[in-house]
């Protein structure tokens, strides 16, 4: 459990009382974001994003199997992220802990509620044969706003994802096909402050986080709140509109990085 | 392992390089802002990323050895870097696989200066092609210089192994899928001596003696690029003069 | 304005034998000969070859001054985080408060800061810090930023130079941890100014001129701001 020296939380709230942030940026301003796809080519997609200092690598594979019982015409999808010690002094190896969970379930539901995914284009044979996607997120230098980065590197390696029909004597490798990417925001609150896209440093200090996913059409299709602090009814609803602004902005560099 | 997969044509092999040719490589030292250090490696098609923390106590403290520092390598394999999507989480293999390299690992490093201490070296393989291995603990080597580590000598890997009765030098994909033996090797270059030793497949005496001293003599040019990714890394800080 | 670049060497690699010099920090013996055991800067001198460190954590020595963040209160004695390997024991005979067995917190707690010395280092590499000095005390207020600690020798400049010389400029009270952590209390401006040399000295740490170079930018930016 890292210690969070009382000066530097003091420092930072002072600075939030005058409107700052330690690193200068504004409430709503996102640090630098790069996005790099196919970094590796085994997988089926690939991306590498970076937020900051943060870095995630996602990687899509996809396999034949069966469909689930319930939606026998559809393709399925899962999501798993790992907090590799690499990122982290404070990562110990072991089987996934509730934070890897809740960050791969978060992601998940952007992508699967926002229906980007077209799991009817999906199907082979119904009840028997369908595609199975596995979307795995590796989290691989830690320093702020996980969620982002994430979702952004499994985004980002669905768009450039190669349907892999070929290995499955199944015709031609096409282009997974896709509708419009939903973007993920995530605010951290701090003595009555909330800024967008957190540093190390704010989250530490943080007492409540919110993740927004809006689409092309300033429409929401997931949140998730975290931490045992609060949020009242008006920080909620400006962090959503501001989600929205930023997700346009970041939809489109998005778009650019993968060629469209 | 009996396939018609032919490996050598004309005396080429399948990606046309020569029996002692080596894939390319290239090393990266520093890539990473948390951990101590880093070295991200690409050998032919597979990519490496290595993350070093330490020295620091060891946790929990009855694995503390009272002596010297632990070293902790944990080889794991990214669930996108191979054909068919591997599930998250260690299993046998590299369990091994971590044990041989921490082992080579631990002979190189100063362990007597952090008694009580683990340095824990965190290899990921994000893209596989035979050879994880050599090319991971290569990377690792370079991560820990990048951490300020004291060592008396940057351990290097690799393999060598024998397709269709030849003996060749670091074996790619099909090779190692349908080739005769395998033969992962890892020294101190400085003194020569082998830190690690693997080997599968079938050998006569006189096919082993000319994969060893291929393997080592691929150790050595490895090990150059090693030492130069490390010094780019330093030399662009060192601006001499005004 | 020497064109001479340090040179940078790195483990395993020969620096020279011990019939002709003695091998001192960074380096090992083996067969009579002297070799590198870091990277770091070779630095050979009349009587002896060492090698000053590039990177690696802060090796705590006896006498030096830290910064340490407190990681829990025990009944008679702190734990404090001093960004070494191992975490430093703070005993409460080596306070300068009259402190009753299990009355520790009411002093120090998780998450303060101090300004310490290190006492003593054992072989099992036990540390050992002290509050018993002038100008050691539990800090309140100001920053603090994190440098490699191989840079702080940089950032202190010979006989304190580049510190006397970021003080006199921006007027901020800063207090250089070995241990890689820096204590900067001052104006926005002034802190800020402190933050960006400091980021610059980090970056070429290795040039020679830095302290002039360093010297002539913070002049010209102080007679802007008044």
């Amino acid at each position: 459990m890292p210690i969070t020296p009382t000066i530097k939380k003091e420092h930072l709230i002072k600075l939030a009382g005058n409107g700052k942030r330690a690193d200068e940026r504004k409430f709503d301003e996102y640090r630098k974001i790069e996005i790099e796809t196919d970094v590796v080519l085994k997988a089926e997609g690939s991306a590498k994003v970076k937020i900051g200092n943060t870095q995630v690598i996602a990687g899509i594979k996809m396999d034949v199997g069966e469909p689930y019982p319930d939606t026998p015409e559809e393709g399925v999808m899962t999501t798993a992220a790992e907090l590799i010690p690499m990122a982290s002094p404070d990562f110990e190896a072991g089987p996934p802990r509730e934070a890897a969970i809740e960050l791969a379930r978060v992601v998940d539901r952007g992508i699967r509620e926002s229906k980007i995914i077209e799991v009817e284009k999906l199907c082979i044979e119904p009840n028997e044969k369908v595609w199975i996607i596995f979307i795995d997120i590796h989290i691989i230098d830690y320093d702020g706003n996980l969620f982002d980065a994430a979702s952004l590197a499994a985004l980002a390696a669905l768009m450039t994802t190669k349907v892999p029909a070929e290995r499955f004597e199944l015709g031609e490798n096409y282009l997974l096909p896709l509708k419009e990417p939903p973007i993920s925001c995530t605010s951290a609150k701090y003595n009555g402050v909330v800024v967008m896209d957190p540093s190390l440093d704010e989250e530490e200090i943080a007492e409540a986080r919110l993740t927004v996913a809006t689409d092309t059409n300033g429409d929401i299709r997931a949140m998730q709140k975290g931490l045992n602090g609060s949020f009242n009814v008006d920080e909620i609803k400006k962090v959503i509109k501001v989600s929205i602004d930023n997700g346009k902005k970041i939809r489109e560099q998005l778009y650019k990085s993968v060629g469209k | 392992m009996k396939s018609d997969v032919k490996l050598f044509e004309n005396g080429k092999r399948m990606d046309g390089r020569k029996p002692d040719e080596l894939r390319k490589i290239k090393i990266e030292a520093g890539v990473l802002h948390r951990a101590e250090g880093s070295c991200y490696l690409e050998w032919g098609g597979n990519k490496v990323l290595v993350a070093v923390y330490g020295p620091r106590e060891a946790v929990p403290r009855h694995t503390q050895n009272p002596l010297r520092a632990i070293v902790n390598a944990r080889y794991n394999m990214a669930a996108f870097s191979v054909d068919d999507r591997k599930r998250p989480g260690p299993d046998r293999r590299s369990r091994e696989i971590s044990k041989v390299i921490s082992e080579a690992l631990e002979n190189a490093i100063l362990v007597e200066k952090y008694p009580r201490a683990s340095i824990d070296v965190n290899i990921e393989v994000l893209d596989a092609e035979a050879g994880t291995r050599c090319a991971g603990l290569t990377a690792a080597a370079v991560a820990l210089i990048d951490a300020g580590i004291p060592m008396k000598d940057i351990p290097v890997a690799c393999a060598a192994g024998k397709i269709e009765d030849q003996v060749v030098l670091d074996l790619g994909k099909e090779e190692d899928n349908y080739g005769a033996a395998d033969l992962p090797v890892a020294i101190s270059p400085r003194t020569g001596e082998v830190l690690l030793l693997q080997m599968d497949g079938h050998l006569t005496m006189e096919e082993f003696d000319k994969a060893l001293d291929m393997a080592i003599k691929g150790c050595h040019t490895v090990s150059e690029l090693q030492k130069k990714a490390i010094m780019e890394k330093y030399e662009s800080s060192n601006k001499g003069g005004e | 304005m020497s064109d001479e670049k340090r040179e940078i060497v790195i483990p395993s690699q020969l620096l020279g034998d011990v019939n002709s010099k003695k091998a001192g920090r960074g380096t090992f013996i083996e067969n009579g000969k002297i070799y590198s055991e870091i990277l770091g800067i070779l630095n050979k001198n009349q009587e002896y070859i060492n090698v000053i460190p590039l990177k690696g954590i802060y090796d705590p020595a006896r006498n030096d001054l830290v910064i340490g963040v407190v990681i829990e209160a025990m009944s008679s004695s702190w734990l404090v985080d001093i960004n070494a390997a191992y975490p430093a024991l703070l005993h409460v005979n080596e306070v300068p408060w009259d402190v009753d067995f299990g009355e520790t917190e009411k002093y120090l707690n998780t998450g303060d800061t101090v300004m310490a010395k290190i006492s003593q280092v054992d072989q099992e590499k036990k540390i050992q810090v002290t509050l018993n000095d002038r100008n050691l005390y539990k800090i309140k207020g100001g920053q603090i930023i994190n440098v490699e600690p191989s840079k702080v020798p940089r950032i202190i400049g010979k006989k304190g130079s580049m510190i006397a010389l970021l003080k006199k400029y921006t007027k901020c009270r800063l207090f250089v941890g070995q241990n890689g952590r820096i204590w900067i209390d001052g104006t926005d401006e002034g802190v800020i100014k402190v933050k960006d040399t400091i980021k610059m000295i980090e970056e070429e740490a290795l040039s020679y001129g830095l302290t002039n170079k360093i010297e002539d930018l913070l002049k010209k930016d102080a007679k802007d701001v008044h």
